[in-house]
């Protein structure tokens, strides 16, 4: 039998239910175009927001997640559903057309975002790259979190359940 | 979904749609800065057929591209949207060169 091991994430003072989550501003990338847009912005039109910190685009991780969430129909007039992930915008326009998402998606080739959530995974064997480790925040019109999921081990999928649930609370 | 980069009463009236690398956008962009006239800035992807946005509000696929919502105008031709922008928000008398 294969040995297989799941990597632990270490400790994180990522922000909890309650907390204010930090503002940014980073492009946002749609099919059309992209601009730069303040998460704050973003939340206040729409009410609330589900952040979903991604892995890198194309691998098998990002492909399945973003089918299992389009496919559960994520997202509605009252919450934006919106990716994280480094990729620099075309490469996500081109990710938003090949998938078929109606869902935009944060760039954020620094990390500087996971930086401040304080979700960042230096992924092995990639020098120089780092991205968000999994990670998923619901947070309301002021960017209070309402619910918080961040992954504690690598690789590991959302909750999708757990976050459906949240998301009809809201 | 909403509209995910929505508009509000507080939003600049003015977008300016651009390229990555064009320079005639850049001229564009100056212009605004040297002003000091806060704008939404939308990047578009470089090929023609890849900026149905753009054919959308203004009927033409070329950038750059000026909306000035307040004053009704939609602009394309970077020669054309500075001329506008000297009219409109500068003085009138700058020089060409002066970017």
């Amino acid at each position: 039998m294969a040995d297989f091991q799941l990597i632990d994430f270490p400790p994180s003072d990522h922000p909890v239910e309650g907390d204010s989550v930090p503002d940014f501003t980073r492009p946002l990338v749609t099919e059309e175009y992209w601009e730069d847009v303040p998460l704050s912005a973003l939340a206040q039109n729409a009410g609330s927001v589900l952040l979903v910190f991604y892995p890198l685009n194309w691998g098998g991780k990002s492909l399945y997640w973003w089918t299992e969430i389009r496919e559960r129909e994520w997202g509605s007039d009252d919450v934006a559903v919106v990716g994280v992930g480094i990729s620099q915008p075309f490469d996500h326009q081109r990710f938003i057309e090949a998938r078929d998402l109606e869902y935009p998606l944060y760039s954020d080739p620094g990390n500087g975002v996971a930086e401040r959530y304080d979700i960042v995974h230096d992924l092995d064997g990639m020098a120089g790259i780092a991205e968000p480790r999994p990670a998923v925040f619901l947070v309301d019109a002021d960017l209070t979190a309402e619910y918080v999921w961040v992954a504690g081990e690598w690789p590991e999928s959302p909750p999708y359940d757990e976050i459906e649930s949240a998301l009809t609370r809201s | 979904m909403a509209d995910p980069t929505g508009s509000d009463g507080d939003d600049p009236t003015l977008t300016l749609y651009r390229l990555h690398g064009c320079p005639y956008c850049e001229r564009v962009a100056r212009r605004l800065e040297r002003y000091d006239v806060s704008y939404r800035s939308r990047f578009v992807a470089g090929e023609h057929s890849r900026r149905d946005a753009v054919k959308r509000v203004a009927g033409t696929r070329s950038v750059p591209l000026l909306i000035d919502r307040d004053r009704g105008v939609t602009m394309p031709e970077s020669g054309q949207i500075v001329e506008y922008l000297d009219r409109t928000y500068g003085t009138g008398a700058v020089d060409e060169e002066g970017i």
